[in-house]
């Protein structure tokens, strides 16, 4: 009933082709950036900032970087982690070199390296497909990870071995260090998110997401129609890596504080395969449901038996998450590999005709 | 000998036949130890439909991946509009004019009808990245532009009811026609059918027909095309390349070819 769409006319393909053909959906958008950029933040408390929103705006963001390597150009992964240990350990680098560098353009920058360092353990996806692709990009994983434990230099040859973020501020505000507030941090990750994702969206509704949709579907069809497959995917690991750089960068910057070379390891690479599996592969949407997913499981394992008088201890809670989000992804797996963003699109188009069932 | 003549020429149906468009000179194919095309030379005309025919096994399809760069022969030339063709990846060869269809359909399965045939477009679409992640400028204007070229060719075929359909749940004949829509968008010079009809009942063999002549005749596209409805090639083609063995066994007008006594012995089959 809400959904109705009888009445909303398209006379021009430019009306056809916008971003929201559905008026109710640009509705409701509007709706959650409301929420995004006003209602949460303003009555968010440190705790809600720190484990839930900032992390789901990261994670998002990460996700949605292997999602267009994955999800649309169909070229597996698992070295996410160690790119985003190269946009972070870039991120570092500029600002101690140079300490006036404004850390939006930090930030954006360190995306670049990670740009570069993709499309190096790319090179071999024009030879190598599936699995063995996801070899390859677990090579990248686990060198990354050595270099940044023996590189003295990515870390200023601190005795530690780990990156320290100092204080900075961005005109005026401290974001970063042990001086900024969880508001400001988050209102940085939300420019920077929200930025990157409007260009993901219209990247990928385009001629460069068919041609990336082209490559994962067949790749041989693609070629004889006039895709230089070579160009394709290098292209997607190149805006990949640089999405899931900046990710990295933010990661460190503005909700750890510091890291160690093992924060990049291969879990963090899983987790965000993860949140894009059980969010959806070939979508925008599913990376932020899945975030959110994985991000507040936890939380909610935590808090919610206290709230109604069971006592579980917290080695017991983080179990039982394991073990849900485990089942999870085999469900998704099997019932619905397009995962959340598939359900939401098969209830949207229900409630679109509804009450009629066709 | 009227089709060796290099002038061009108006059929009985009133179509004009131009000059020869692509030469394949003396082709040579092999795969290790195996000859899948030997020695074949034929040309293309520009605007008529030629057709490959022959027994399984005969080399047609090899033939076809051949023009569209998918495999090199080791001996032999590719002349194309007037030029030796060099060897070419075969994006460059969609890219000069050269769309095809498959015998096994290869449509993208995760996307709709719509975005299936505009795919048929990219090479005509060159906005930059940067321009297309902004949906601004060039790359905005050139959606809608080949939006609307799109949009003819789903008229065209008749299949607008389902362009916002995934590719995936339409039924096998409706495919194969995405399939020839998604050529068709790339305004091709040279139309590669293999087999357009496999599988299909009469119904849909007779629209298919309807559609390549209407192709061939409204936007004056040369067709070369793999069949094995006799039927149906003789009706549809202008000249006939009969293969066997990898051998050129027979060329020229239909009737030519029905009444040639090596096609009817590889047709009817003779000890060998």
């Amino acid at each position: 009933m809400l959904y109705r769409i009888a009445g909303q006319f398209k006379t021009s393909y430019q009306k056809d082709q916008a971003l929201f053909p559905v008026q109710q959906d640009a509705w409701l958008l509007g709706i959650i950036l409301l929420f995004a950029w006003l209602i949460l933040p303003l009555t968010a408390s440190e705790f809600v900032f720190q484990t839930l929103l900032i992390p789901v705006l990261i994670y998002a963001l990460a996700a949605t970087g292997l999602n267009i390597l994955t999800g649309y150009a169909g070229q597996l992964s698992l070295g996410t982690g160690a790119f985003m240990g190269v946009g972070a350990y870039a991120c570092y680098k500029m600002v101690t070199i140079f300490p006036d560098l404004n850390l939006f353009i930090a930030v954006l920058l360190s995306g670049t390296f990670s740009a570069m360092v993709g499309v190096a353990f790319g090179l071999p996806s024009l030879r190598i497909k599936g699995f063995y692709l996801a070899i390859a990009t677990l090579a990248a994983q686990f060198f990354l990870i050595w270099l940044f434990e023996k590189w003295a230099w990515l870390y200023n040859y601190n005795a530690s071995g780990a990156i320290q973020v100092p204080n900075l501020d961005v005109f005026g505000i401290a974001v970063a260090g042990p001086l900024a507030t969880s508001m400001a941090q988050y209102y940085f990750i939300l420019i920077v998110v929200t930025l990157i994702t409007v260009l993901v969206i219209n990247l990928t509704r385009g001629n460069q997401g068919r041609i990336w949709k082209a490559t994962r579907d067949m790749d041989i069809a693609a070629e004889l129609i006039g895709i230089n497959l070579l160009k394709s995917k290098l292209m997607a690991f190149a805006v990949s890596s640089y999405i899931v750089g900046v990710a990295g960068a933010m990661f460190v910057f503005l909700w750890r504080g510091a890291a160690e070379p093992n924060l990049f390891d291969i879990e963090l690479s899983f987790r965000v395969l993860f949140i894009a599996i059980i969010g959806g592969l070939g979508s925008i949407l599913g990376n932020w449901l899945g975030a959110i997913l994985i991000v507040a499981l936890p939380v909610i394992l935590n808090t919610v038996p206290g709230v109604v008088g069971l006592e579980i201890k917290s080695a017991t809670v983080e179990h039982i998450n394991v073990m849900i989000i485990g089942a999870l992804i085999i469900f998704f797996l099997i019932v619905e590999p397009h995962g959340l963003a598939r359900l939401w699109a098969l209830i949207r188009e229900k409630l679109l005709i509804w009450p009629f069932p066709h | 000998m009227n089709d060796m003549s290099p002038e061009s020429y108006v059929t009985a149906d009133g179509r004009t036949i131009g000059n020869v468009v692509m030469d394949m000179r003396d082709i040579t194919l092999k795969f290790g130890g195996v000859t899948a095309i030997k020695d074949i030379s034929f040309d293309i005309r520009e605007g008529e439909i030629r057709a490959i025919i022959g027994p399984n096994g005969a080399g047609k399809s090899s033939m076809l991946n051949v023009i569209s760069g998918f495999y090199t022969p080791q001996i032999g030339e590719i002349w194309y509009r007037g030029k030796k063709r060099p060897p070419m990846k075969p994006y460059q060869v969609a890219r000069q004019g050269i769309a095809r269809t498959f015998q096994n359909i290869a449509l993208f399965e995760g996307m709709t009808v719509l975005d299936n045939v505009m795919t048929g477009r990219l090479t005509h679409m060159n906005a930059s990245v940067i321009s297309q992640a902004l949906w601004w400028g060039k790359a905005q204007a050139e959606e809608i532009e080949n939006r609307e070229k799109v949009e003819k060719v789903i008229d065209f075929l008749e299949i607008q009811n389902i362009r916002k359909t995934p590719v995936g749940r339409l039924p096998y004949g409706l495919k194969k026609r995405v399939e020839l829509a998604r050529a068709l968008a790339a305004d091709p010079q040279i139309l590669l059918l293999d087999e357009p009809m496999a599988g299909m009942n009469v119904e849909e063999k007779e629209d298919m027909s309807r559609f390549i002549l209407d192709v061939n005749d409204e936007f004056g596209t040369t067709i070369v095309l793999i069949e094995h409805d006799m039927g149906v090639v003789m009706d549809l083609s202008d000249r006939v390349v009969v293969m066997d063995y990898g051998k050129k066994i027979g060329d020229g007008a239909p009737d030519d070819v029905r009444n040639n006594q090596a096609v009817i012995d590889a047709y009817l089959g003779v000890s060998h």
